[in-house]
Protein backbone atom coordinates (compact mmCIF):
# COMPACT_ATOMS: atom_id res chain seq x y z
CA UNK A 1 0.00 0.00 0.00
CA UNK A 2 2.81 2.05 1.14
CA UNK A 3 4.98 1.53 -2.17
CA UNK A 4 1.41 2.39 -4.48
CA UNK A 5 1.47 5.63 -2.44
CA UNK A 6 5.02 6.17 -3.25
CA UNK A 7 4.56 5.55 -6.51
CA UNK A 8 1.22 7.27 -7.31
CA UNK A 9 1.52 10.34 -5.67
CA UNK A 10 4.80 11.25 -3.81
CA UNK A 11 7.98 10.69 -4.98
CA UNK A 12 5.82 9.07 -8.48
CA UNK A 13 3.49 10.23 -10.51
CA UNK A 14 1.73 13.35 -9.30
CA UNK A 15 4.83 15.08 -8.00
CA UNK A 16 7.39 14.47 -10.86
CA UNK A 17 4.43 15.34 -13.40
CA UNK A 18 4.08 18.54 -11.88
CA UNK A 19 7.84 18.85 -11.47
CA UNK A 20 8.36 17.90 -14.81
CA UNK A 21 5.75 20.77 -16.01
CA UNK A 22 7.31 23.63 -14.18
CA UNK A 23 10.67 21.88 -15.71
CA UNK A 24 9.03 22.60 -19.40
CA UNK A 25 7.51 25.89 -18.29
CA UNK A 26 11.46 27.32 -17.33
CA UNK A 27 12.81 25.82 -20.38
CA UNK A 28 10.44 27.43 -22.47
CA UNK A 29 10.96 30.41 -20.81
CA UNK A 30 14.34 31.01 -20.63
CA UNK A 31 14.82 30.10 -24.19
CA UNK A 32 11.99 32.91 -24.88
CA UNK A 33 14.38 35.15 -22.92
CA UNK A 34 17.75 33.94 -24.28
CA UNK A 35 15.83 34.89 -27.75
CA UNK A 36 14.68 38.45 -26.79
CA UNK A 37 10.82 37.32 -26.18
CA UNK A 38 8.43 37.14 -23.23
CA UNK A 39 7.84 33.47 -23.45
CA UNK A 40 4.50 31.08 -22.23
CA UNK A 41 2.57 32.12 -18.94
CA UNK A 42 3.22 29.57 -15.98
CA UNK A 43 0.17 27.06 -16.67
CA UNK A 44 1.38 26.80 -20.18
CA UNK A 45 2.10 23.15 -19.95
CA UNK A 46 -0.73 22.49 -18.09
CA UNK A 47 -2.63 23.21 -20.73
CA UNK A 48 -1.10 22.11 -23.62
CA UNK A 49 -1.59 18.79 -21.44
CA UNK A 50 -5.11 19.29 -20.88
CA UNK A 51 -5.62 20.23 -24.39
CA UNK A 52 -4.02 16.98 -26.04
CA UNK A 53 -5.94 14.98 -23.33
CA UNK A 54 -9.36 16.61 -24.87
CA UNK A 55 -8.11 15.78 -28.73
CA UNK A 56 -9.01 12.62 -30.92
CA UNK A 57 -6.75 9.96 -30.57
CA UNK A 58 -6.32 9.00 -34.67
CA UNK A 59 -4.61 5.38 -35.62
CA UNK A 60 -2.86 5.26 -38.69
CA UNK A 61 -3.79 2.94 -41.44
CA UNK A 62 -1.71 -0.17 -41.47
CA UNK A 63 -0.17 0.64 -38.19
CA UNK A 64 0.58 -1.82 -34.94
CA UNK A 65 -2.35 -0.70 -33.08
CA UNK A 66 -1.29 -2.08 -29.48
CA UNK A 67 2.20 -1.73 -29.85
CA UNK A 68 1.42 1.91 -31.20
CA UNK A 69 -0.84 2.79 -28.16
CA UNK A 70 1.15 0.88 -25.75
CA UNK A 71 4.62 2.33 -26.38
CA UNK A 72 3.62 6.17 -24.31
CA UNK A 73 2.47 4.52 -21.83
CA UNK A 74 5.45 2.22 -21.02
CA UNK A 75 7.65 4.78 -21.45
CA UNK A 76 5.30 7.14 -18.96
CA UNK A 77 5.13 4.46 -16.40
CA UNK A 78 8.99 3.41 -16.19
CA UNK A 79 10.15 7.15 -15.97
CA UNK A 80 7.86 7.41 -13.15
CA UNK A 81 9.86 4.62 -11.59
CA UNK A 82 12.70 6.20 -12.10
CA UNK A 83 11.86 9.09 -9.62
CA UNK A 84 10.21 7.09 -7.23
CA UNK A 85 13.37 4.75 -7.50
CA UNK A 86 15.61 8.20 -7.19
CA UNK A 87 13.60 9.74 -4.47
CA UNK A 88 13.25 7.16 -2.06
CA UNK A 89 17.24 6.60 -1.93
CA UNK A 90 17.03 10.40 -1.49
CA UNK A 91 14.96 10.79 1.37
CA UNK A 92 15.63 7.37 3.25
CA UNK A 93 19.39 6.27 2.02
CA UNK A 94 18.77 2.93 3.74
CA UNK A 95 16.27 1.72 1.38
CA UNK A 96 18.89 1.16 -1.26
CA UNK A 97 19.70 -2.10 -2.32
CA UNK A 98 22.97 -3.73 -4.51
CA UNK A 99 22.92 -2.94 -8.05
CA UNK A 100 20.25 -0.54 -7.77
CA UNK A 101 22.63 1.60 -10.58
CA UNK A 102 22.64 -1.05 -12.64
CA UNK A 103 18.36 -1.26 -12.48
CA UNK A 104 18.49 3.18 -12.81
CA UNK A 105 20.37 2.64 -15.66
CA UNK A 106 18.80 0.03 -17.72
CA UNK A 107 15.03 1.85 -16.87
CA UNK A 108 16.26 4.93 -18.38
CA UNK A 109 16.58 3.16 -21.49
CA UNK A 110 13.33 2.29 -21.71
CA UNK A 111 11.77 5.53 -22.83
CA UNK A 112 14.09 5.90 -25.57
CA UNK A 113 13.22 2.39 -26.71
CA UNK A 114 9.57 3.11 -26.61
CA UNK A 115 10.40 5.67 -28.58
CA UNK A 116 12.29 3.67 -31.32
CA UNK A 117 9.38 1.12 -31.17
CA UNK A 118 6.33 3.35 -31.51
CA UNK A 119 7.80 5.11 -34.17
CA UNK A 120 8.26 1.92 -36.19
CA UNK A 121 5.39 0.77 -35.46
CA UNK A 122 3.31 3.89 -36.41
CA UNK A 123 3.57 3.21 -40.26
CA UNK A 124 4.70 6.35 -41.72
CA UNK A 125 8.26 6.81 -43.68
CA UNK A 126 9.21 9.81 -41.54
CA UNK A 127 8.46 7.96 -38.13
CA UNK A 128 10.62 4.78 -39.39
CA UNK A 129 13.30 7.67 -40.25
CA UNK A 130 13.18 9.49 -36.79
CA UNK A 131 12.94 5.99 -34.89
CA UNK A 132 16.45 4.86 -36.97
CA UNK A 133 17.90 7.70 -35.40
CA UNK A 134 16.52 7.54 -32.56
CA UNK A 135 18.29 3.81 -32.48
CA UNK A 136 21.62 5.29 -33.70
CA UNK A 137 21.45 8.30 -30.77
CA UNK A 138 21.07 5.66 -28.40
CA UNK A 139 23.89 3.70 -29.27
CA UNK A 140 26.50 6.49 -29.39
CA UNK A 141 25.47 8.24 -26.21
CA UNK A 142 25.12 4.83 -24.19
CA UNK A 143 28.84 3.53 -24.29
CA UNK A 144 30.34 6.29 -22.76
CA UNK A 145 27.68 7.18 -20.50
CA UNK A 146 28.08 4.45 -19.11
CA UNK A 147 31.67 4.63 -18.87
CA UNK A 148 31.97 7.97 -16.83
CA UNK A 149 29.04 5.91 -14.17
CA UNK A 150 32.09 4.12 -13.26
CA UNK A 151 34.06 7.13 -11.85
CA UNK A 152 31.88 8.01 -9.04
CA UNK A 153 31.33 3.80 -8.03
CA UNK A 154 35.70 3.79 -8.91
CA UNK A 155 35.92 6.55 -6.06
CA UNK A 156 33.45 5.47 -3.98
CA UNK A 157 35.58 2.06 -3.65
CA UNK A 158 33.37 0.07 -5.86
CA UNK A 159 29.93 0.72 -4.32
CA UNK A 160 27.22 -0.01 -6.45
CA UNK A 161 24.37 1.08 -4.51
CA UNK A 162 23.21 4.56 -5.17
CA UNK A 163 22.15 5.46 -1.12
CA UNK A 164 26.13 4.36 -0.81
CA UNK A 165 27.58 6.52 -3.62
CA UNK A 166 25.44 9.64 -2.20
CA UNK A 167 26.44 9.19 1.62
CA UNK A 168 29.98 8.65 0.20
CA UNK A 169 29.86 12.20 -1.16
CA UNK A 170 27.70 13.90 1.49
CA UNK A 171 30.68 12.47 4.09
CA UNK A 172 33.41 13.26 1.95
CA UNK A 173 33.86 15.46 -1.06
CA UNK A 174 31.44 15.25 -4.10
CA UNK A 175 32.68 13.74 -7.27
CA UNK A 176 33.04 17.20 -9.20
CA UNK A 177 35.39 18.46 -7.05
CA UNK A 178 37.84 16.25 -8.39
CA UNK A 179 39.91 15.96 -11.94
CA UNK A 180 38.14 12.57 -13.00
CA UNK A 181 34.94 13.71 -11.51
CA UNK A 182 34.64 16.87 -13.36
CA UNK A 183 35.45 15.22 -16.60
CA UNK A 184 33.00 12.73 -15.88
CA UNK A 185 30.51 15.29 -15.16
CA UNK A 186 31.20 17.11 -18.63
CA UNK A 187 31.03 13.68 -20.60
CA UNK A 188 27.44 12.70 -18.49
CA UNK A 189 25.96 16.16 -19.45
CA UNK A 190 26.88 16.06 -22.99
CA UNK A 191 25.57 12.58 -22.90
CA UNK A 192 22.37 13.60 -20.96
CA UNK A 193 21.40 16.11 -23.71
CA UNK A 194 21.52 13.63 -25.96
CA UNK A 195 19.10 11.19 -23.77
CA UNK A 196 16.78 13.94 -23.78
CA UNK A 197 16.80 14.53 -27.51
CA UNK A 198 17.54 18.51 -26.86
CA UNK A 199 19.61 20.31 -29.61
CA UNK A 200 22.23 20.05 -31.12
CA UNK A 201 21.43 16.25 -30.82
CA UNK A 202 17.89 16.28 -31.97
CA UNK A 203 18.36 14.79 -35.33
CA UNK A 204 15.88 12.37 -33.99
CA UNK A 205 13.13 14.79 -33.69
CA UNK A 206 14.04 17.34 -36.40
CA UNK A 207 11.13 18.80 -36.75
CA UNK A 208 12.66 21.22 -39.73
CA UNK A 209 13.66 17.19 -41.73
CA UNK A 210 11.62 15.17 -40.92
CA UNK A 211 8.06 16.93 -39.51
CA UNK A 212 8.59 15.28 -36.01
CA UNK A 213 10.23 12.17 -36.33
CA UNK A 214 8.83 9.04 -34.01
CA UNK A 215 6.35 11.46 -32.81
CA UNK A 216 4.90 12.62 -36.55
CA UNK A 217 1.51 10.11 -36.31
CA UNK A 218 0.66 10.64 -32.63
CA UNK A 219 -2.19 12.55 -31.69
CA UNK A 220 -4.05 13.44 -28.29
CA UNK A 221 -3.76 11.22 -25.34
CA UNK A 222 -0.51 9.02 -26.64
CA UNK A 223 1.03 12.33 -28.16
CA UNK A 224 0.48 14.34 -24.20
CA UNK A 225 2.30 10.89 -22.78
CA UNK A 226 4.68 11.18 -24.60
CA UNK A 227 5.02 14.75 -23.74
CA UNK A 228 5.20 14.21 -20.54
CA UNK A 229 7.53 11.77 -20.16
CA UNK A 230 10.18 14.11 -22.48
CA UNK A 231 9.33 16.67 -19.41
CA UNK A 232 9.99 14.83 -16.49
CA UNK A 233 13.24 13.31 -18.17
CA UNK A 234 13.73 16.75 -17.64
CA UNK A 235 13.51 16.64 -13.81
CA UNK A 236 14.62 13.06 -13.30
CA UNK A 237 18.23 12.92 -15.45
CA UNK A 238 19.58 15.95 -13.61
CA UNK A 239 18.46 14.23 -10.09
CA UNK A 240 20.71 11.29 -11.68
CA UNK A 241 23.66 13.38 -12.11
CA UNK A 242 23.17 15.03 -8.53
CA UNK A 243 22.84 12.08 -7.12
CA UNK A 244 25.90 10.34 -9.28
CA UNK A 245 28.10 13.35 -9.06
CA UNK A 246 26.40 15.91 -6.50
CA UNK A 247 25.96 14.15 -4.13
CA UNK A 248 22.27 14.41 -4.22
CA UNK A 249 19.89 16.53 -1.84
CA UNK A 250 19.76 16.92 2.18
CA UNK A 251 16.44 17.39 3.48
CA UNK A 252 17.78 18.95 6.58
CA UNK A 253 17.25 22.95 6.58
CA UNK A 254 19.48 24.82 4.12
CA UNK A 255 20.96 21.91 2.59
CA UNK A 256 17.32 21.78 0.79
CA UNK A 257 17.49 25.05 -0.74
CA UNK A 258 21.59 23.81 -1.76
CA UNK A 259 20.46 20.65 -3.32
CA UNK A 260 17.42 23.08 -5.47
CA UNK A 261 19.87 25.22 -6.48
CA UNK A 262 22.04 22.37 -7.62
CA UNK A 263 19.25 21.23 -9.98
CA UNK A 264 18.55 24.38 -11.66
CA UNK A 265 22.12 24.79 -12.31
CA UNK A 266 21.95 21.93 -14.07
CA UNK A 267 18.69 22.21 -15.86
CA UNK A 268 20.13 26.09 -16.89
CA UNK A 269 22.70 24.03 -18.44
CA UNK A 270 21.05 22.29 -20.62
CA UNK A 271 18.66 25.10 -21.82
CA UNK A 272 21.77 27.37 -22.55
CA UNK A 273 23.39 24.15 -24.37
CA UNK A 274 20.21 23.73 -26.63
CA UNK A 275 19.80 27.68 -26.98
CA UNK A 276 23.66 28.42 -28.97
CA UNK A 277 24.19 25.18 -30.77
CA UNK A 278 23.23 24.08 -34.01
CA UNK A 279 21.70 21.25 -34.79
CA UNK A 280 24.45 18.03 -35.72
CA UNK A 281 23.78 15.67 -38.52
CA UNK A 282 23.39 11.24 -36.93
CA UNK A 283 26.68 10.78 -38.40
CA UNK A 284 28.75 13.47 -37.02
CA UNK A 285 26.38 12.72 -33.49
CA UNK A 286 27.75 9.16 -33.66
CA UNK A 287 31.22 10.10 -34.49
CA UNK A 288 31.46 12.87 -31.51
CA UNK A 289 30.39 10.33 -28.95
CA UNK A 290 32.35 7.99 -30.03
CA UNK A 291 35.82 9.16 -30.73
CA UNK A 292 36.42 12.75 -28.45
CA UNK A 293 33.39 11.95 -25.73
CA UNK A 294 34.86 8.35 -25.37
CA UNK A 295 38.62 9.22 -25.36
CA UNK A 296 37.33 11.99 -22.34
CA UNK A 297 35.12 9.82 -20.69
CA UNK A 298 38.28 6.58 -20.91
CA UNK A 299 40.62 9.60 -19.32
CA UNK A 300 38.58 10.50 -16.66
CA UNK A 301 38.01 6.58 -15.50
CA UNK A 302 41.77 6.05 -15.41
CA UNK A 303 42.70 9.13 -13.73
CA UNK A 304 39.71 7.81 -11.04
CA UNK A 305 41.66 4.43 -10.93
CA UNK A 306 44.76 6.88 -10.37
CA UNK A 307 43.01 7.99 -7.74
CA UNK A 308 43.22 11.93 -8.78
CA UNK B 1 -16.43 28.42 -20.00
CA UNK B 2 -15.25 24.55 -18.95
CA UNK B 3 -11.64 23.57 -18.42
CA UNK B 4 -11.57 21.26 -22.10
CA UNK B 5 -12.40 25.11 -23.90
CA UNK B 6 -10.38 27.21 -21.70
CA UNK B 7 -6.67 24.64 -22.09
CA UNK B 8 -7.50 24.40 -25.73
CA UNK B 9 -7.76 28.67 -25.74
CA UNK B 10 -4.60 28.61 -24.74
CA UNK B 11 -2.59 26.20 -26.41
CA UNK B 12 -3.56 26.71 -30.11
CA UNK B 13 -0.72 24.75 -32.23
CA UNK B 14 -0.94 25.99 -35.35
CA UNK B 15 -0.19 23.75 -38.63
CA UNK B 16 1.03 25.79 -42.06
CA UNK B 17 -0.32 25.17 -45.27
CA UNK B 18 1.01 26.92 -47.80
CA UNK B 19 -1.49 25.98 -51.08
CA UNK B 20 -0.14 27.81 -53.53
CA UNK B 21 1.10 31.33 -52.14
CA UNK B 22 3.63 33.68 -53.32
CA UNK B 23 5.30 33.40 -49.40
CA UNK B 24 4.13 36.81 -48.44
CA UNK B 25 1.48 36.02 -46.48
CA UNK B 26 4.29 33.27 -44.65
CA UNK B 27 6.61 35.19 -43.71
CA UNK B 28 4.00 37.57 -42.19
CA UNK B 29 3.08 34.35 -39.76
CA UNK B 30 6.39 33.88 -38.94
CA UNK B 31 6.46 37.57 -38.09
CA UNK B 32 4.15 36.91 -35.21
CA UNK B 33 6.36 34.46 -33.71
CA UNK B 34 9.26 36.83 -33.53
CA UNK B 35 10.14 39.25 -30.48
CA UNK B 36 8.15 41.78 -31.35
CA UNK B 37 4.96 40.25 -31.32
CA UNK B 38 5.83 37.00 -29.90
CA UNK B 39 2.74 35.00 -30.21
CA UNK B 40 4.15 32.61 -28.16
CA UNK B 41 2.88 34.44 -24.18
CA UNK B 42 -0.80 32.78 -25.75
CA UNK B 43 0.46 29.23 -25.72
CA UNK B 44 0.37 30.01 -30.09
CA UNK B 45 3.22 27.41 -31.91
CA UNK B 46 4.21 26.37 -35.11
CA UNK B 47 3.87 22.33 -35.35
CA UNK B 48 5.14 20.15 -38.03
CA UNK B 49 2.78 17.62 -38.10
CA UNK B 50 -1.03 17.73 -38.74
CA UNK B 51 -1.65 15.23 -36.19
CA UNK B 52 -0.24 17.60 -33.39
CA UNK B 53 -2.38 21.02 -34.59
CA UNK B 54 -5.48 22.58 -33.29
CA UNK B 55 -5.81 25.13 -36.13
CA UNK B 56 -4.96 24.73 -40.25
CA UNK B 57 -3.54 27.82 -40.99
CA UNK B 58 -3.80 27.70 -44.86
CA UNK B 59 -2.01 30.30 -47.28
CA UNK B 60 -2.11 30.92 -50.59
CA UNK B 61 -4.79 30.02 -53.69
CA UNK B 62 -6.33 26.27 -53.93
CA UNK B 63 -5.08 25.08 -56.90
CA UNK B 64 -6.23 22.15 -58.50
CA UNK B 65 -2.99 20.76 -57.70
CA UNK B 66 -3.39 21.17 -53.96
CA UNK B 67 -6.58 20.30 -53.67
CA UNK B 68 -6.63 16.45 -52.77
CA UNK B 69 -3.71 16.86 -50.52
CA UNK B 70 -5.82 19.80 -48.51
CA UNK B 71 -9.06 17.51 -48.54
CA UNK B 72 -6.35 14.47 -47.11
CA UNK B 73 -4.79 17.22 -44.65
CA UNK B 74 -8.54 18.16 -43.48
CA UNK B 75 -9.42 14.40 -42.84
CA UNK B 76 -6.19 13.71 -41.26
CA UNK B 77 -6.37 16.25 -38.58
CA UNK B 78 -7.27 15.14 -35.03
CA UNK B 79 -10.83 16.86 -33.97
CA UNK B 80 -11.75 19.24 -32.81
CA UNK B 81 -9.99 21.67 -35.71
CA UNK B 82 -9.95 25.11 -36.58
CA UNK B 83 -9.61 26.44 -40.59
CA UNK B 84 -8.14 29.77 -41.20
CA UNK B 85 -7.59 31.28 -43.95
CA UNK B 86 -4.62 33.66 -44.46
CA UNK B 87 -4.59 36.58 -47.06
CA UNK B 88 -6.84 37.35 -50.19
CA UNK B 89 -6.22 34.73 -51.94
CA UNK B 90 -7.73 31.39 -49.59
CA UNK B 91 -10.34 33.89 -48.63
CA UNK B 92 -11.48 34.67 -52.23
CA UNK B 93 -9.41 34.29 -54.80
CA UNK B 94 -7.63 37.47 -55.11
CA UNK B 95 -6.02 38.72 -58.34
CA UNK B 96 -6.14 34.43 -59.00
CA UNK B 97 -9.68 34.20 -59.09
CA UNK B 98 -10.23 33.82 -62.99
CA UNK B 99 -7.28 31.82 -62.89
CA UNK B 100 -8.00 28.29 -64.96
CA UNK B 101 -6.08 26.40 -62.05
CA UNK B 102 -8.08 27.75 -59.17
CA UNK B 103 -10.18 25.19 -57.66
CA UNK B 104 -11.82 27.74 -55.96
CA UNK B 105 -11.70 29.76 -52.82
CA UNK B 106 -11.04 27.78 -49.66
CA UNK B 107 -14.58 27.63 -48.39
CA UNK B 108 -16.09 26.13 -51.19
CA UNK B 109 -13.72 23.01 -50.12
CA UNK B 110 -13.34 23.07 -46.61
CA UNK B 111 -15.45 24.87 -43.57
CA UNK B 112 -13.35 28.26 -42.73
CA UNK B 113 -13.48 29.43 -39.48
CA UNK B 114 -11.45 32.71 -39.63
CA UNK B 115 -11.17 34.94 -42.78
CA UNK B 116 -8.00 37.25 -42.49
CA UNK B 117 -8.29 39.31 -45.83
CA UNK B 118 -4.91 41.15 -46.98
CA UNK B 119 -2.42 41.16 -49.40
CA UNK B 120 -0.24 40.18 -47.28
CA UNK B 121 -2.49 41.01 -44.06
CA UNK B 122 -0.01 42.75 -41.72
CA UNK B 123 1.14 40.41 -38.15
CA UNK B 124 -1.41 43.13 -36.04
CA UNK B 125 -4.22 41.48 -38.50
CA UNK B 126 -3.71 38.08 -37.93
CA UNK B 127 -3.52 38.52 -33.99
CA UNK B 128 -6.42 40.55 -34.08
CA UNK B 129 -8.18 37.22 -35.86
CA UNK B 130 -6.81 35.56 -33.08
CA UNK B 131 -8.96 37.50 -30.89
CA UNK B 132 -11.69 37.23 -32.69
CA UNK B 133 -11.30 33.51 -32.96
CA UNK B 134 -11.26 33.06 -29.10
CA UNK B 135 -14.44 34.94 -28.87
CA UNK B 136 -15.80 32.37 -30.96
CA UNK B 137 -14.56 29.07 -29.47
CA UNK B 138 -15.14 30.24 -25.76
CA UNK B 139 -18.95 30.45 -26.65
Amino acid sequence: MRELFQYLIFPGAVFTVCVGCLASWIDRKVSARVQWRVGPPFLQPFYDIVKLLGKETTIPKGASRATFLLCPLVAFASVILVSTLLWRIMLSPGVSYVGDLIVVIYLLTIPSLCLVIGGAASANPLSSLGASREMKLILSYELPFILVLFVPVIQARGALQLGHLMIFQQTNHLAVFSLSGLLAFIVAILCMQARLGLVPFDAPEAETEIIAGPYTEYSGPPLALFKLTGWMSLFVLPVFLMILFMGGINFSGIHLLWGILKYVLLLVIIILIRNTNPRLRIDQVLRFFWTRVFILALISVILALAGV
Amino acid sequence: MSLKTKALLNSLWVYHLSCGSCNNCDIEILDCLTPRFDIERFGIKLVGSIRHADVLLVTGIVTKQVLPRLKRLYEQAPKPIVIVAVGACPCSGGIFAKSYSMAGPLDKVIPVDAYIPGCPPKPEAIIAAVVKLWKKLGK
